[in-house]
């Protein structure tokens, strides 16, 4: 049972990305840009630049063009950046364990910050400790990534010299980035892990439980808080999606080696190969992370075990 | 004893003359750097460093514009300035030991005008006889590059040209070793392997460049620098603080706009902050195909209605307002022309001159990064102000340029340059004509905006191109300042300024001036860097 719906999951993931595949594909080639103009510099002449474009196959009609990237593609060739000639097969691996490192540590920091927090906030529903943890945890979900990654920065890295100022290599140059990053993500999980748990709470089990005189705590915190946090650990799954997005600009303030520079500086050529690799890896992550959600869930509750 | 003396003394002065060698510095960058290939590199990041781990036949005394022989020892003119003869310098050696040769010479230029290269240099060497022939596969080789022995090439041009020099020190003629070529492929460009001051130790991708002293360099006591890393990805504001606490010793991408002032205001960095004009011309074209910019009247009005000085101020400063096509540094910028004058009123009525004292509807494109969408809507603002309203259009950089090179009603009637904007690939007044203001390059995708396209012009620029000996060379200049000024009666430009460059670099770091503002190494002349 549980293999068939592995294997039924596993073709719906690789369905979904072919539909990114497809989608940014044409999205990309139908930017009003010509990528051979850009190689060809400014004093090419006409038929230089046709010229390179045939050698890049852009002239050929796109939906041929599409069809060889995917031929391409199922051979596990990503293709030569236009603009730096490597392959971007061997981009993407230099950079996927910078980018890697940096979201498991701002899953680390969302869960060691949020968590308690919204355990907090919801024993205290209603009184100062759930208001304040609810107004910092708006800040933190609303403030703009760049400005507090640079703040953190300035406080802990130039004024008090604890950690290095941006770079890439161990745990210290690792804190700050993933701590900007973890912020924001913080945010929501306090506010879920506080309904979560105040849901919980009012369950009839709960408060049958409570009657008979097991204690407030004992209840919470041995019965509750497990029902509670399940749909948190479905959020993780969720998050790796989200992360990868917000790693563009904390990867940028950090000098942090990872995909999100690599996209954002092709893009700003249109080199078109290597936008598709980040797209693909980035849409290969964020479809994983559903699919590891949805595989975890059941783990931690017998009741959605796979009928 | 009285030998003994005089050699301790000759010692003396030579080390008193000589910087002493030594010693490591880190330069950091936002951007990564993209190739080290010099047929390929063309942009801020890698423009310097090929330039310090390769070397073409010229090059330029350090810090200015002067033309000098450099893996050429000597070089000579034909008569009819078509034939080009250089003597190579001998022992001089690439990084894997072996010694360079006239072969190599004329394998880099054909490896640049190759096809499969996609060089976005090969534009500048269609002037070699028999280039196009190679080019269409109708050759082997390129019949106007000739071996004549192991240390002289003579080289032969379709016609005269008085900028070919400036071409031979250009990245894209650098020497490649084809063995290394062979070896790499298209992953040349990670292992690079020239004849420069400085040559690969470790390239962590994404994130550090090593290169170290080249020990058999053919210039004796250069580079200063045993080492020097290149970090990348890094904010440059995040650089700045970097600088400021030792760990950073040059901001490659300068000082960030934000910080400018109170940087520059502190006296404590005065000695830190080097600055100095550009090859460089901010711009505004007006598109002379689309109607109303084919009235010349309206070109020349708009030359009057743009507030230069409160552009640059925009800027904080960061740039002198421009009068002409060519930037002061240039040979041949006008030093007695003064340009169109700040006139909102002589503007509006020269706009009614041309039939338009209602004005009219136009699009103005410009680049989407600050400060350049500032800039659009300050020209915005000044255009309002003589009744011509214009929709402002910021886009990303490669959308303004395919905008630019698109023919009639759907290319853009307006462009302003920045973010996109000419730097010079060599000191050479005709560097500015050719691919932006000639016939050439008003065509669909060409690099020509404004769509100008003068035959009487493109005569003389051919005129003055043509003269090529030393003895002509103020003719030349005088012809070229005829040329630019005919240009502005035109007025298919409005020139708004040319930029200064900031560099600001650590207190340890020594080096004149002009090493960090260097006009061709830009930004900086690694060379020629040292440790006080």
């Amino acid at each position: 049972m549980f293999l068939r719906y592995i294997v039924s999951r596993l073709l719906q993931t690789a369905l979904v990305i072919l539909g990114v595949v497809t989608i940014s594909f044409f999205i990309t080639n139908l930017v009003p840009a010509d990528p051979a103009r850009l190689i060809a510099g400014r004093l090419a002449t006409a038929e230089t630049v046709e010229n390179i474009r045939s050698q890049l196959g852009l002239d050929r009609p796109l939906v041929e063009q599409y069809w060889r990237y995917l031929q391409r593609l199922f051979q596990g060739d990503l293709g030569r950046s236009y603009q730096q000639r490597t392959e971007v097969k061997t981009l993407l691996l230099s950079r996927l364990p910078a980018t890697l490192q940096l979201s498991l540590g701002a899953i680390v920091f969302e869960l060691l910050i949020g968590i308690p927090l919204g355990i907090l906030a919801a024993l205290e529903f209603g009184k100062f400790w759930d208001k304040a943890i609810m107004v910092l945890a708006f800040i933190g979900v609303s403030a703009p990534q760049f400005a507090l990654g640079l703040i953190l920065l300035y406080l802990f890295a130039y004024l008090w010299n604890m950690f290095p100022l941006g770079g890439y290599g161990s745990i210290h140059h690792l804190i700050l980035p993933a701590l900007t990053l973890g912020i924001s993500g913080a945010g929501w999980y306090a506010r879920m892990m506080r309904s979560s748990l105040l849901d919980v709470m009012n369950a009839d089990y709960v408060r049958t439980g409570v009657a008979k005189g097991l204690g407030r705590s004992k209840v919470i915190f041995k019965h509750a808080l497990r029902n509670a946090v399940l749909p948190v650990i479905a959020m993780i799954g969720l998050d790796i999606g989200l992360l990868m997005g917000g790693v563009v600009v904390v990867e940028s303030v950090f000098a942090w080696p990872g995909i999100g520079q690599l996209a954002w500086q092709a893009i700003q050529i249109v080199d078109i190969p290597i936008i598709m690799g980040t797209v693909l890896l980035t849409a290969g992550f964020i479809v994983l992370g559903n699919l590891l959600a949805d595989l975890l869930y059941p783990l931690a509750d017998p009741r959605l075990r796979y009928g | 004893m009285k030998k003994l003396i005089f050699a301790a003394f000759v010692a003396l002065l030579s080390w008193a003359g000589a910087q002493e060698q030594g010693g490591s510095m880190v330069v950091t960058y936002k951007d990564d750097i993209a190739t080290l290939d010099p047929a390929i590199g063309y942009d801020w990041q890698n423009w310097s460093i090929i330039k310090s781990m390769f070397d073409g036949l010229m090059d330029y005394e350090p810090g200015t514009t002067k033309l000098v022989p450099h893996l050429a020892e000597s070089y000579s003119v034909s008569e009819d300035g078509k034939t080009y003869t250089f003597k190579l310098r001998s022992g001089v050696k690439f990084h894997n030991g072996r010694e360079m040769t006239a072969d190599d010479v004329k394998y880099s230029l054909e490896r640049t005008l190759n096809p499969d290269t996609r060089s976005p240099g090969q534009g500048f060497f269609l002037v070699i006889s028999g280039a196009q022939d190679f080019i269409d596969g109708n050759a082997g080789e390129v019949s106007g590059i000739k071996v004549l022995d192991a240390a002289t090439v003579e080289i032969t041009l379709d016609a005269p040209d008085a900028s070919f020099l400036h071409r031979m020190a250009i990245n894209f003629s650098y020497i490649v070793p084809k063995e290394a070529i062979e070896q790499f492929g298209e992953d040349f460009g990670r292992n690079p392997v020239g004849t420069g001051a400085f040559m690969l130790k470790d390239w962590q991708l994404g994130q550090q460049l090593t290169i170290e002293r080249f020990p058999d360099y053919f210039e004796t006591g250069l580079p200063y620098l045993d080492e020097i890393s290149f970090q990348v990805g890094v904010e440059p504001t995040v650089a700045l603080l970097r600088l400021q606490r030792g760990e950073v010793d040059i901001l490659g991408d300068g000082i960030p706009p934000a910080q400018f002032v109170d940087i520059f205001n502190d006296e404590a960095n005065q000695e830190l902050i080097a600055y100095g004009p550009q090859l460089q011309t901010g711009y505004l074209t007006m598109n002379v195909t689309l109607a109303p910019f084919d009235n010349v009247k309206v070109r020349q009005a708009v030359n009057m209605a743009i507030n230069k000085d409160r552009i640059v101020r925009i800027i904080n400063g960061r740039a002198t307002p421009a009068n002409q096509v060519l930037p002061p540094l240039m040979p041949g910028y006008d030093d007695s022309y003064s340009g169109y004058a700040y006139d909102v009123e002589g503007a509006k009525a020269l706009l009614a001159e041309a039939g338009f004292a209602d004005g009219f509807a136009t699009i103005l494109y410009a680049n989407n990064t600050d400060p350049n969408p500032r800039i659009a809507q300050s020209i915005q603002q000044d255009l309002a102000a003589i009744g011509i309203s214009a929709e402002l259009r910021t886009q990303a950089q490669s959308t303004v340029i395919e905008a630019g090179g698109t023919e009639g009603d759907e290319g853009a009637p307006m462009i302003w340059s920045g973010g996109m904007a000419w730097i010079a690939d060599y000191p050479d007044p005709n560097n500015f004509y050719w691919p932006i203001l000639g016939c050439a390059g008003a065509v669909p995708g060409g690099w020509n905006w404004a769509w100008y396209c003068n035959e009487d012009l493109e005569a003389k620029a051919a005129e003055a191109d043509a003269m090529v000996q030393t003895d002509q060379e103020e003719a030349r200049l005088a012809l070229w300042k005829n040329i630019y000024g005919q240009i502005m009666a035109d007025a298919p430009w409005v020139p708004i300024f040319n930029e200064t460059r900031y560099t600001m670099h650590s207190a340890r770091l020594g080096g004149d001036n002009n090493i960090f503002i260097d006009p061709i190494h830009i930004p900086v002349n690694y060379d020629h860097v040292f440790i006080k």
